[in-house]
């Protein structure tokens, strides 16, 4: 990894509290710059393609069909050297190129030999995602260094092996790669590829219309070769008697990291951040703290810390200090008030379409309405065209919604699975 | 009078050369330990928060003293701020002095550095110029110019940019050069004949030399701190103060940020308050004044007497 990017850390907060204040609220914006694009990037890379062929994939043909295409797509989009496989998933996983457990470095005969085996795939048997994922790790376990990244494409529910057994596969797997999962179809379920996605620091999308598969392959790929490092993390020290409550990534989407911490030591623990190209992410950071006394000295309530291994890359400080200036300790950040209306607008789109599911038409009305509000308030228009498939809008301001009676189904998840996709600030604001 | 000092340890009034605090016992002429004032640690980080408690160290710079060929000056903290962001340097200077005043904008990023590093810069290249034998006006531009350069060079970008105001003077032998930006300001003190020699770049002085309001009106106006001018990545195109002012007798420059001022702007009246006293006792005094009315902000005063030889 000799063509590391340069990366920097801004904070984002307003350290006045109030008297007895306790909640201290910053965003923290990570960027890289100049991290090596496409194929000259000096970090090796290994890429496990993993294409559901359970036999629903068959109903309609153009799913099997698409998914073989955007494999094939995927696969010449590899540069060279590329350590990668392809695995057919159904009631178990299966190798499809190269034939034996391995991985093997792309070149134009391999890359023709991976096509050409794709081809002859037929769809048969049933789902079991936690047996592919388990091929995967294993795939992986011999290139333990570099970028390791998966894509997982299925079109069902995962009904051939236990939750548990998911949850198990999922749990060996972390940390071991990135896997970026995409639905097709309307037969799968939301929740469940999000939990995968979301463990292993990957994308989760709904691709409507099985022809969108090839250009939606080629963009993932490209995307996990342009990553220049692997295995970044967040380091965060907070001070003795102060209480993380949450560690949220807020841009380019809603994914809580609270629960992925590993401590370090007393003070300190560490967000794994996955694989990083030329990009800039947001997280939401909120320490509790001890009250301090107004006009005592300024603290750090938290030390935020950019790891590549054991070196530190960038640094941060979220600090705290008390006033009795009111016009001081009032002032709301716009980032932070953006980023909390943002995790307001996914918990009230899930919210609201699960409590239509569940026939709780008041509930659903009010949750989906305030989601409106917010989307149209954030300026998230991607967001609130969703919406709008799911409502009638009579007043986006105050959110002010009907229900449709006929509902796309592929609309509710598309809506279901995009709600925790964030905008940036608006300009003039943050 | 004797210079009066906190205690370290119970803040009672301390006189120079007692070794012990009379209130508390404590010996005054062992360095303080370093110590976290809160939590007691003694691990800091490179930036200067505790380890384990994260405040702030009671900085180097919560109180600095410095003297140099007659001249002395006092930096403080004050009493309402967690940090002192005012800098001050001086210097000896061919047959004179020199000083830098600058006052770090507290609601720009890391305001401490850029007045350190305008003071800093600031300084050494008035003295290096007036050593090559510039005149001294050309000298405080050259340095103002450098110090832009410095504070400008800290910004990450222009969003993110540190800065601070500005202010140098120059006693010579018989004249002194006075330059600056923003609101820190030179006093000439000698009784009645007391002036002001800077101008602020303020919204308040704005006002009044437009007519717009009286200084009263001004200085009582919500806006009468907004500065106007500054140096940093984000000033734009910035007109640098340069004047002389030759004095007809002895008296004394006075450099200070508005830590100061803000008690004490009128030239008279800081005549009038000003010991008589060796600088570094005057400069002490000033700025217990400026802490006894209330400390809202960061002080700093350099005293330069400016003696009848001089005057020659």
């Amino acid at each position: 990894m000799s063509e590391q990017p340069d990366f920097s850390i801004r904070i984002d907060q307003n350290k006045y509290l109030p008297q007895g204040g306790q909640e201290v609220h910053a965003v923290v914006t990570v960027e890289s710059t100049g991290a090596p694009v496409g194929v000259s990037t000096g970090a090796s890379a290994s890429e496990v393609i993993i294409i559901d062929t359970s036999g629903s994939m068959d109903y309609p043909r153009n799913k099997m069909t698409s998914a073989i295409k955007a494999a094939q797509a995927a696969v010449d989009t590899l540069r060279d050297g590329v350590n990668f496989a392809v695995v057919s998933g159904s009631s178990r996983a299966t190798m499809v190129y190269p034939r034996a457990e391995e991985l093997v470095p792309a070149s134009a005969r391999t890359r023709t030999e991976a096509k050409a085996a794709l081809g002859r795939l037929t769809a048969t048997g049933g789902t079991a995602m936690g047996a592919w994922l388990s091929l995967a790790g294993r795939l992986f376990a011999r290139h333990p260094d570099g970028i390791r990244h998966a894509i997982l494409l299925t079109d069902g529910k995962n009904q051939h092996e236990t939750p548990e057994q998911l949850d198990q596969a999922v749990a060996a797997s972390v940390g071991r790669f990135v896997c970026d999962c995409r639905g097709v179809g309307t037969d799968w379920e939301v929740a469940e590829l999000r939990k995968v996605a979301s463990a292993l620091l990957g994308s989760m999308d709904m691709v409507a219309s099985p022809e969108a598969l090839e250009a939606d392959f080629r963009a993932m790929t490209e995307t996990a070769m342009g990553k220049a490092v692997a295995d970044v993390a967040l380091r965060v020290w907070t001070p003795q008697n102060a209480k993380l409550r949450f560690v949220k990534q807020v841009l380019p989407s809603m994914e809580d990291l609270t629960g992925r911490r590993t401590d370090v030591d007393e003070r300190s623990g560490d967000y794994p951040l996955g694989a990083w190209g030329s990009e800039s992410r947001d997280y939401h950071v909120c320490v509790e703290v001890p009250p301090g006394e107004v006009g005592a000295r300024e603290k750090r309530v938290a030390w935020i810390k950019l790891m590549l291994g054991d070196q530190v890359v960038a640094s941060g400080n979220v600090l705290a200090e008390w006033t009795d200036d009111e016009a001081q300790s009032t002032r709301i950040n716009p980032k932070v008030a953006h980023y909390t209306g943002q995790a307001e607008l996914a918990e009230n789109i899930q919210v609201g379409l699960q409590a239509r599911k569940e026939g709780d038409l008041d509930t659903a009305t009010a949750r989906l309405g305030r989601a409106v509000a917010l989307a149209h308030e954030s300026g998230n228009e991607a967001i609130a065209g969703l919406l709008g498939k799911v409502v009638d809008v009579d007043d986006p301001a105050t959110g002010r919604v009907r229900l449709k009676k006929d509902v796309d189904k592929a609309d509710e998840m598309s809506l279901d699975t995009r709600s925790t996709k964030t905008v940036r600030t608006r300009k003039g604001e943050g | 009078m004797g210079a009066q000092e906190s205690c370290p340890g119970c803040g009672s009034d301390v006189f120079a050369g007692e070794a012990f605090c009379e209130a508390c016992g404590r010996s005054l002429t062992e360095k303080p330990a370093a110590a976290c004032p809160e939590c007691g640690a003694t691990a800091f980080s490179e930036d200067g928060y505790c380890e384990r408690c994260g405040v702030l160290r009671s900085g180097d710079r919560d109180h600095l003293e410095a003297e140099a060929g007659g001249a002395a000056g006092v930096t403080d903290r004050g009493l309402r701020h967690s940090r002192n962001e005012d800098a001050m340097a001086l210097a000896v200077a061919g047959p004179g002095i020199a000083a830098v005043v600058c006052d770090g904008v507290s609601t720009s990023p890391i305001p401490q550095a850029a007045s350190q590093a305008a003071a800093d810069t600031g300084l050494a290249v008035l003295t290096e110029r007036l050593a090559a034998g510039d005149e001294p006006e050309s000298a405080t531009r050259a340095a103002l110019t450098r110090a832009v350069e410095a504070v400008t060079a800290l910004a990450a970008s222009p969003h993110d940019a540190p800065a601070c105001t500005y202010v140098s003077a120059y006693a010579g032998p018989a004249a002194v050069t006075v330059g600056w930006v923003g609101d820190s300001r030179a006093y000439w003190l000698d009784g009645d004949a007391s002036r002001q020699l800077t101008a602020d770049d303020s919204w308040a002085a704005e006002m009044v030399v437009h007519g717009a309001l009286t200084e009263a009106e001004a200085q009582a106006h919500p806006n009468a701190h907004a500065i106007i001018a500054w140096l940093g990545a984000d000033a734009g195109e910035i007109e640098q103060h340069v004047t002389t002012f030759v004095p007809d007798g002895p008296g004394t420059l006075l450099l200070c940020s508005d830590g100061l001022w803000n008690y004490y702007p009128e030239p008279t009246r800081l005549a009038a308050v000003l010991p008589d006293a060796d600088p570094l006792t005057a400069a002490r005094h000033l700025v217990r004044l400026a802490l006894d009315a209330g400390g809202r902000d960061n002080i700093t005063v350099v005293v330069i007497p400016f003696t009848q030889e001089h005057a020659q």
